[in-house]
């Protein structure tokens, strides 16, 4: 018995609840209620069906493990956390555990708006499974944490929600469990508190606790874990190195925005001079792809039609990064007129240029006299950092602001310090 | 879920032992990674520290539960202090805005004694069961009013906490406990009012008195019951919240509160004893202002509340385990 965690076979089924629509009208309501009986006693045996949340899972987790879980929503990522965490118990197979689970599923567990700040630290604590010994030895600890000496004995709802979630997560941070849950939890407060919990997490990582940590950003996942679990429809698909299956993920994640065609030439966006029929997001190699290395340059290819010649029509690209900050806008600087026919134009953003995220595409064919299709988000793929300290970010690992990420080239220049007149130890030597 | 808390098991502490045993590799040899299905197989000198260092800590087996769940009494004993807590935040909560704050605890037994004293003592002559009739309303009132908050908030204790229960675990059997625990707060306040006003009646005290936590302790094992079935049963089923005030109207009219059991007729009373609330409010007035003792009646009702606190239990505990799911 070398695992801290172990589940075998471990599986979660919720009973599938159709949801009725909520009552408008009065005439909904007699519909409902005449038509609705009939069809509610039909729906009875339908809604006997049952829904497998996750399903087989087996799992070992070492002490000192930090594993991140990953998946998309409904993967069954909450519900693996709420079965280790003994908020709900799972239908098959058995889990185990050594030591106290401490499971923060979101920032604020107890407050109470009405209670001081001093207060809600202790009630708050309490029902995150500390004992008042415990809590009266870290309540400094906690109040500095948080920054909030000042209004420490003002009731929180008069707090800022930057204040609440910085005092709720400084308690939350503070509670030493042997097993640590944490679900999206970095997600609050401002860029400067999420860098603090981040530091306080890889604080509490450092310590040897063992952590499960859900999160959908992908950069947290990678710098606190080693080990990564992904989620899928219940099933526990992979299990391996963060980077590894992170980058797995994403790609098959977006699998489905690397590339938007149009078939049908009549709902394809345009008018009656050009119309969009696809792009596509490909490597060098021509591949198409929604996971682009950040060293790697990455080509963005428009397909489009002609309907009526004689325009001259300038194909261009807005890219945007997942905040919507406007990156830049490239196009076609051509003027010549297009004839009649079918078109395909591709421009290469190069490697080393863009930062690591989200970068959604808008793709634009414009003439001098109008803007024949102008259509948003129509690609979106992944910058990833694979860490492997060639690209701009070196061998750093934190968080690096910016929109861009350039490699450049630095030359520093190097006086030797027998030049300076201050004494050195060679001086003394000689 | 079965959740079998062993601490320091055999099995447990050898296990572990066996693995401190593992030749122990250089830190820097350990994999720094693991990769699947052998994130356990090397157990370096951190690992076996780290194992070391749980071996004070319980084994959590979690598991379907079925059958019969026994009460974890340990547990319950290590949350105490959440108990604790969350009493103190209801009364705190509850008491912080309102201007006459802790007052109102005795005023809604006062102004119903004023109440029924004029319309039922005066002018519809009701009787006492001795000694004036006002004080014969309070003492009835005192306990009742404590009863019927304790059972209101209680049965609706667990879904108005959904918040917590969705979120964190913690024995969930807390939480009706502690809606129970902040109304015996505001009872033992109402109480001292009534008792100031024995001595203002100048009524003896006399040894009865010493049997006043037996009532109590009926009045506390019936509101634990009921607290936890009740509260189970809403989580699933929100028609307890609706019925529970009209369950408690209907109530105070079938227990001697503002009537003395006198008023029943004599071949009634065996079936009116059978409303446990009759023998914990006679006990209890008995006590306080030194009447006789019918213990027949409260020896029924302390083997009902007991029967009610057993079946709940059992209810409970099976129905906690998905509280989450439902509420």
């Amino acid at each position: 018995m070398t695992s801290i965690i172990s589940l075998d076979n471990v599986g979660k089924q919720y009973r599938i609840r159709s949801a009725r629509a909520s009552y408008e009208t009065f005439r909904d309501v007699v519909t409902e209620w005449t038509v609705g009986r009939l069809r509610r006693q039909q729906q009875e045996t339908k809604s006997t069906e049952m829904f497998w949340a996750l399903r087989d899972v087996n799992l070992r987790v070492a002490p000192g493990d930090v594993v991140g879980i990953i998946g998309r929503n409904g993967a069954g990522k909450s519900t693996l956390l709420k079965l280790i965490s003994r908020i709900t118990e799972p239908t098959t197979g058995r889990i185990e555990l050594y030591g106290r689970v401490g499971s923060l599923l979101e920032v604020g567990t107890g407050f109470h708006p009405e209670l001081t700040g001093r207060e809600n630290v202790y009630l708050s604590g309490a029902i995150l499974g500390m004992t008042r010994a415990e809590i009266n030895r870290k309540f400094d600890e906690i109040v500095a944490f948080s920054e909030i000496e000042r209004f420490i004995d003002v009731p929180v709802k008069w707090y800022s929600s930057g204040m609440y979630v910085r005092l709720a997560f400084a308690v939350a941070a503070h509670v030493e469990p042997e097993i640590l849950i944490l679900d999206e939890v970095l997600s609050v407060g401002d860029a400067n508190f999420q860098f603090k919990s981040f530091k306080k997490l890889e604080a509490i990582r450092n310590e040897g606790r063992t952590i499960l940590f859900v999160s959908h950003n992908m950069q947290s996942v990678i710098r606190l874990c080693k080990r990564v679990i992904l989620l899928s429809e219940g099933k526990l698909m992979a299990d391996g190195p963060a980077h590894e299956i992170a980058s797995q993920y994403l790609s098959a994640r977006l699998r489905s925005s690397a590339e938007r065609t149009w078939d049908d030439i009549n709902n394809a966006p345009g008018d009656n001079v050009a119309r969009l029929r696809a792009v596509r997001v490909r490597t060098e190699q021509g591949t198409i792809t929604d996971v682009v290395d950040i060293r790697k340059p990455v080509a963005i290819e428009m397909e489009y039609e002609v309907l009526a010649g004689g325009e001259a029509l300038a194909p261009n690209l807005h890219v945007f990064n997942e905040d919507g900050v406007y990156l830049f806008v490239t196009g076609d600087r051509s003027t010549e007129a297009k004839p009649v026919g079918r078109y395909k134009s591709t421009v290469c953003i190069p490697g080393n240029f863009l930062a690591e995220g989200t970068i959604s595409i808008n793709v634009a064919l414009t003439s001098p006299v109008a803007v024949r299709f102008n259509e948003s988000e129509v690609v979106t793929f992944q910058v990833v950092d694979t860490f492997e300290g060639d690209s701009a970010r070196g061998s750093y690992t934190g968080a690096i602001p910016g929109v861009v990420r350039p490699l450049l080239n630095w030359t520093t220049a190097y006086t030797p310090a027998s030049s300076n007149p201050v004494l050195s130890l060679e001086d003394v030597s000689v | 879920m079965s959740t079998a808390v062993e601490a320091n098991k055999v099995s447990c502490r050898s296990t572990l032992q066996n693995l401190m045993s593992v030749s122990t590799p250089e830190p820097s040899s350990l994999p720094q990674v693991n990769s699947p299905g052998k994130s356990t197989a090397v157990i370096g000198v951190d690992e076996a520290a780290a194992l070391s260092s749980l071996l004070p800590h319980r084994r959590v087996v979690i598991e379907p539960r079925k059958g019969w769940n026994p009460v974890d009494f340990r547990e319950l004993w290590q949350y105490r202090e959440l108990l604790y807590f969350l009493i103190w935040k209801d009364l705190k909560v509850r008491y912080k805005q309102a201007v006459f704050g802790i007052a109102w605890v005795v005023m809604q037994p006062l102004v119903l004694t004023v109440t029924f004293t004029l319309f039922l003592g005066k002018l519809a002559r009701v009787p006492s069961s001795g000694g004036p009739y006002a004080l014969f309303a309070l003492s009835g009132l005192v306990i009742w009013t404590f009863f019927s908050g304790a059972l209101t908030s209680s049965s609706i204790s667990l879904t108005s906490n959904a918040h917590l229960i969705t979120k964190v675990y913690f024995p969930r059997a807390i939480i009706p406990l502690a809606a129970i625990g902040a109304r015996f707060i505001d009872f033992i306040i109402s109480f001292i009012i009534l008792v100031a006003l024995v001595i203002y009646y100048q009524i003896p005290i006399t040894r009865s008195i010493l049997l006043l936590p037996v009532p109590l302790a009926v009045a506390l094992l019936l509101l634990t019951g009921l607290g936890l079935l009740l509260s189970a049963i809403n989580v699933k089923y929100r028609d307890i919240g609706v019925a529970i005030p009209l369950l408690i109207q209907v109530w105070m009219f079938l227990s001697p509160i503002i009537y003395p059991v006198s008023l029943v007729p004599a071949r009634y009373r065996i079936y009116y004893a059978l409303n446990p609330l009759v023998g914990i409010i006679e006990s209890f007035r008995a006590a306080v202002l030194s009447q006789a003792w019918d213990g027949p009646a409260l020896a029924i009702a302390s083997a009902i509340s007991l029967l009610i606190l057993i079946i709940s239990v059992s209810v409970f505990r099976r129905m906690e385990a998905v509280f989450a799911d439902n509420v």
